[in-house]
């Protein structure tokens, strides 16, 4: 019987056996199914799609940052250049306690309170994944250092840059600006200009000045390297190269030397100087004292400084030439002595009698002449020479305040100039349209007499009575004031003038023109307001001077300098063109309570003068420096 | 006797197609080397090494009667667990994971051995109760097989873990364990996936959830899959050639002369190699059915078939999770990556298939 079932189990089992190796076959057959549809699958339906990945996996787009472009002052000296040094900077990803990373590290190399603040700062406005830097300017011997001890700091690497440098400092900074890091309102402002690709890579983006109305000049192309990489992302070879092209030189029409000699003719007052070549709108000097360093701006000033010039009394920061908005003051006496020929108001032999004080018929207000009993009698040469204010009063109300806005307005008074830097101030040419707009008022005629010696609600910049001085000397044919004469690319083969057409010219009879430059060619002679202005100079000046009001003297009060806080007291301007004959520079010195315009601006004037068209360089200066304190300039 | 005599004899016991499907797979294997090793002859000269040592113990094993491999099913086992317990108390770790046995001058794994261990060992069982099978001896056959794979998975090994519960499972199907029982199992195993799912260690439950969707951890877990599928994906129809393939070249196919060398060969040969591929495995697959069907004892049957389907569980698992359907569990590409161990046990396996073929006769009669 055992047998039997053994023999009956051995055919059945037999049987069963190959039942479950054909499920076997099929079993496999199915698994060889699956993998030969994946495969068809990933290998013909979606190879175009693993291809891309592929592709993107092994080359990297790589951007090759142009080098900036320089800028060089008329004669080719260096304002704004690149030099190359190290850094250190962190890798924010690789270290868990950055605080640790920079204690250690400060045993190594020094880091100071203020880079421990500047790089907080950075962190704050920084996205995560961003390596920043900490050390800027490392010497030889820190990165040695450095290198040394590489293996303890894996977030820390030494990184050879360019850096942006302005070796005259703050002697032109309101003028060249500075660049600083590219912060997302940058980014947004590229994006809109649909500039974001040539970015790539870039840090850095002019911020005010000519790094910033310049920039697109000054960036360059960035080139873009295509390479293999492998996974851990070195570059294994190069696939394609285009080389970025540098930024564009700016050439400009500033003589530094000039700029230099102007800003140290300031000495310790605060204050603006526009000079400007009347024969094409070339500036030649653009100075808004105080200064400040632009070097530590470009990779973000510690706020600690920044609170110090951010808050110093003497805003060190504003650009006064472009910005500053002053009472004209005397010095539109010229501009309305040509109104009134123009108008027929006036004739040159019309005289006045001044007896120091003008009054509106029908009213008891007197409006005072600056010189106590008056200048006697008064034609217009005569007006400008001394500057009596008797004489504009009277003009002015005769002329009104409608034709005074038109006339005036045609000089460039409430208007930009255009000057190639942005943020420019317009100024404020009054009108009756401007007064009833601003303060729901109609226009008095009382506010005609102070607008006719420049006070009341008139606001100009510097750098708008410079255009407009400079357009009076190049006998009413105006130039646009630029800043940069030539662009050229960085090899030097391509330039770009900058445009020295005139915009306009005004048409000035020449008889009314020959009339108002000669009194202000006696503005700088003997019985002219500024007459120490020219003493001894071997070519003419033509000249005004002016007072700007600080603060508003209330009726029968006396303006006494000494007994006024020395920030209230009165801003001094002069303006001047030279030779008279002939001009070749035109200048506008406006000095911040200077007093008045002769004894502080108008010999700021004479150094600039002198050094353009004689070559005279200045002695040290001892006589600008009449305030109190140091003279160890 | 003669030269050719000699050599008749030396091979005798040498199934031909068996090793002609073989050579061919182990050849692709030294190319393929070669290219994964950035065209150096390090590897491919090791992996020559290795084969030579595990060709010579397939040949032992292929002319070794039947009745002598029988005889070694115990104390393999056997040798096997203590093995494997060894491990558990004094392995070496790498990777996270005890699964080596430093012996001085090598390093063995023991779980490699019960590749081979286990289902000889459950075959044995079966061939010395084939007269009375009832479901106690299945359950038996079962605790054979579940014992090592508990060391093994808590090692953690998940890739031998399966690969050894495969080839075991194998052995009990075809010793005709019941569609019923198995139906039972199957539920039972859905009804504790989820108490599984809670012994696995938080890697292993990372990467079959990496399946599902790779991209989540493109640059921890899932990055091995991204890349292997772009590589193989990259490869299209004809592949980027010999040594072209920029995934393998540039380092972004990790492991790629062990468990992802298919992706390395894929993405230089492209669909047209991997078709290759699938049919040299077939080939050697169909010759294994045959020997399986031709097999003369109870024993021999289950042997050859559990090796053959384990075989063919090796390659799918492995092109499985290297193309991105299956989780990456560490198996490597039979008789291609690269690895002694591995080689060994997989020629350990042919040599049995041949000695059944080749010793059939001497049994029948």
């Amino acid at each position: 019987m055992n047998k039997r079932v053994e023999f009956k189990n051995h055919q059945r089992e037999i049987f069963q056996f190959q039942l479950r190796l054909v499920v076997s076959i099929g079993f496999v057959l199915l698994l060889l199914a699956i993998l030969l549809v994946r495969f068809i699958y990933l290998q013909a339906v979606r190879h175009g799609y693993y291809q891309t990945l592929a592709e993107s996996n092994r080359i990297s787009i790589v951007p090759i940052v142009p080098n900036r472009g320089l800028i060089l002052d008329r004669n080719g000296e260096v304002l704004a250049r690149n030099y190359s040094g190290y850094t250190l900077e962190i890798n924010q990803n690789k270290t868990t306690d950055l605080e640790a990373t920079i204690n250690e590290l400060a045993k190594l190399i020094e880091i100071t309170p203020k880079d421990r603040k500047r790089f907080k700062k950075l962190v704050a406005e920084s996205h995560d994944f961003q390596t920043l830097m900490i050390r800027n300017r490392l010497s030889d011997e820190e990165v040695a250092r450095f290198a040394a001890q590489k293996y303890r700091f894996p977030a820390v690497e030494i990184k050879a840059r360019l850096f942006r440098d302005y070796p005259l400092g703050e002697k032109t900074a309101h003028l060249i600006g500075y660049i600083g890091r590219i912060n997302e309102e940058d980014v947004a402002l590229l994006e809109e200009q649909n500039l974001a690709a040539n970015y790539r890579g870039s840090d850095y983006i002019g911020k005010t000045g000519l790094e910033q109305s310049y920039e697109n000049d000054l960036h360059g192309t960035t080139g873009i390297e295509q390479v293999e990489v492998d996974a851990g992302g070195r570059a294994v070879r190069m696939l394609s190269h285009s080389s970025p092209v540098s930024g564009n030189t700016l050439v400009l029409s500033i003589d530094a030397k000039l700029q230099e000699i102007a800003e140290q003719s300031f000495g310790n007052y605060r204050g603006a100087l526009v000079a400007i070549d009347p024969n094409n709108g070339e500036v030649l000097a653009f100075v808004s004292k105080p200064g400040y360093d632009p070097n530590p701006f470009i990779d973000g000033i510690d706020p600690q400084s920044w609170d110090e010039l951010n808050n110093s009394p003497d805003v060190p920061l504003n650009n006064r030439a472009l910005r500053g908005q002053y009472p004209p003051g005397s010095t539109i006496k010229p501009f309305m002595a040509m109104a009134g020929l123009f108008y027929n108001e006036r004739s040159p032999s019309y005289t006045i009698s001044d007896p120091g004080y003008f009054t509106l018929p029908g009213s008891s207000r007197q409006y005072r002449d600056w010189k106590k009993g008056g200048h006697g009698s008064v034609n217009m040469f005569k007006a400008i020479q001394m500057s009596c204010d008797i004489y504009f009063y009277g003009l002015a109300t005769e002329l009104g305040i409608d034709n005074m806005f038109d006339y005036l307005s045609r000089y460039g008074f409430g208007k930009k100039t255009g000057i190639d830097l942005e943020g420019e101030s317009s100024g404020l040419l009054p009108s009756q349209d401007w007064k009833m707009k601003r303060y729901q008022q109609k226009w008095y005629t009382g506010d005609t007499v102070s607008a006719g010696i420049g006070q009341g609600y008139n606001l100009v910049t510097p750098v708008q009575l410079a255009f407009a001085t400079a357009t009076l000397a190049n006998d009413g044919v105006a130039y646009k004031p630029h800043l940069v004469k030539e662009v050229r690319s960085s090899n030097g083969n391509e330039k770009r003038l900058i445009a020295s057409e005139p915009v306009y010219d005004l048409k000035i009879d020449p008889a009314h023109l020959k009339l108002v430059k000669s009194a202000m060619v006696a503005v700088t002679q003997p019985g002219g307001t500024a007459v120490y202005s020219a003493l001894g100079a071997p070519y003419h000046i033509a000249g005004k001077t002016g007072t700007a009001q600080v603060i508003a003297m209330k009726q029968g009060e006396k303006y006494d300098e000494k007994a006024v806080d020395e920030r209230h007291r009165d801003h001094a301007w002069f303006i001047a063109f030279a030779p008279a004959e002939e001009p070749r520079i035109a200048l506008v010195v406006l000095a911040e309570n200077g007093g008045h315009g002769a004894s502080t601006a108008a010999p700021i004037a004479r150094k600039v003068l002198d050094y353009y068209l004689l070559g005279k360089v200045p002695k040290p200066m001892t006589d600008v420096k009449e305030k109190e304190g140091s003279e160890n300039d | 006797m003669t030269r050719r005599q000699l050599w008749l004899r030396f091979i005798a016991h040498i199934d031909r197609q068996l090793m002609l499907g073989i050579g061919l797979l182990l050849l692709t294997s030294l190319l393929v080397l070669y290219s994964a090793d950035n065209a150096s002859w390090d590897r491919p000269l090791r992996q020559m090494l290795n084969i030579l040592v595990a060709l010579g113990c397939m040949w032992l094993i292929a002319n070794l009667p039947l009745h002598y491999l029988m005889r070694t099913a115990v104390p393999i086992y056997v040798l096997g667990m203590i093995l494997l317990i060894l491990v558990a108390l004094f392995g070496e770790i790498s990777h996270g994971a005890r699964r080596w046995l430093n012996l001085g001058i090598a390093n063995l794994q023991p779980s490699e051995l019960m590749k081979i261990g286990v289902p000889l060992m459950m075959a044995w069982y079966f061939e010395k109760h084939e007269a009375t099978l009832t479901l106690k001896n299945y359950f038996i056959a079962a605790l054979l097989l579940i014992m090592p794979i508990a060391l093994i998975a808590r090692q953690p090994d998940l890739g031998t873990s399966i690969l050894i519960l495969a080839s075991g499972f194998y052995v009990l199907f075809l010793a005709g364990l019941s569609w019923r029982v198995m139906g039972v199992l199957l539920v039972a195993a859905i009804g504790s996936a989820p108490v599984l799912w809670s012994m696995l260690h938080e890697y292993q439950r990372h990467r079959i959830l990496m399946l599902f969707d790779p991209s989540q951890d493109a640059l921890g877990n899932g990055y091995h899959t991204i890349q292997a599928t772009i590589a193989v994906g990259s490869g299209g129809i004809i592949g980027k050639g010999y040594l072209n393939g920029t995934q393998t070249h540039l380092d972004f196919l990790p492991e790629r002369t062990t468990d992802f060398i298919f992706a390395v060969y894929s993405e230089e040969f492209g669909l047209l190699g991997s078709i290759i591929l699938l049919a040299l495995y077939s080939f050697v697959i169909w010759r294994g059915f045959i020997i399986t069907a031709n097999a003369s004892t109870y024993f021999t049957r289950l042997m050859a078939g559990s090796i053959t389907l384990t075989f063919a569980t090796y390659a799918f698992v492995n092109m499985g999770m290297v193309s991105g359907i299956l989780p990456v569990v560490g198996v490597p590409l039979p008789l291609i990556s690269y690895g002694g161990t591995s080689m060994l046990t997989l020629l350990l396996g042919f040599g049995m298939l041949m000695s059944i073929e080749t010793h059939k006769k001497l049994v029948r009669t």
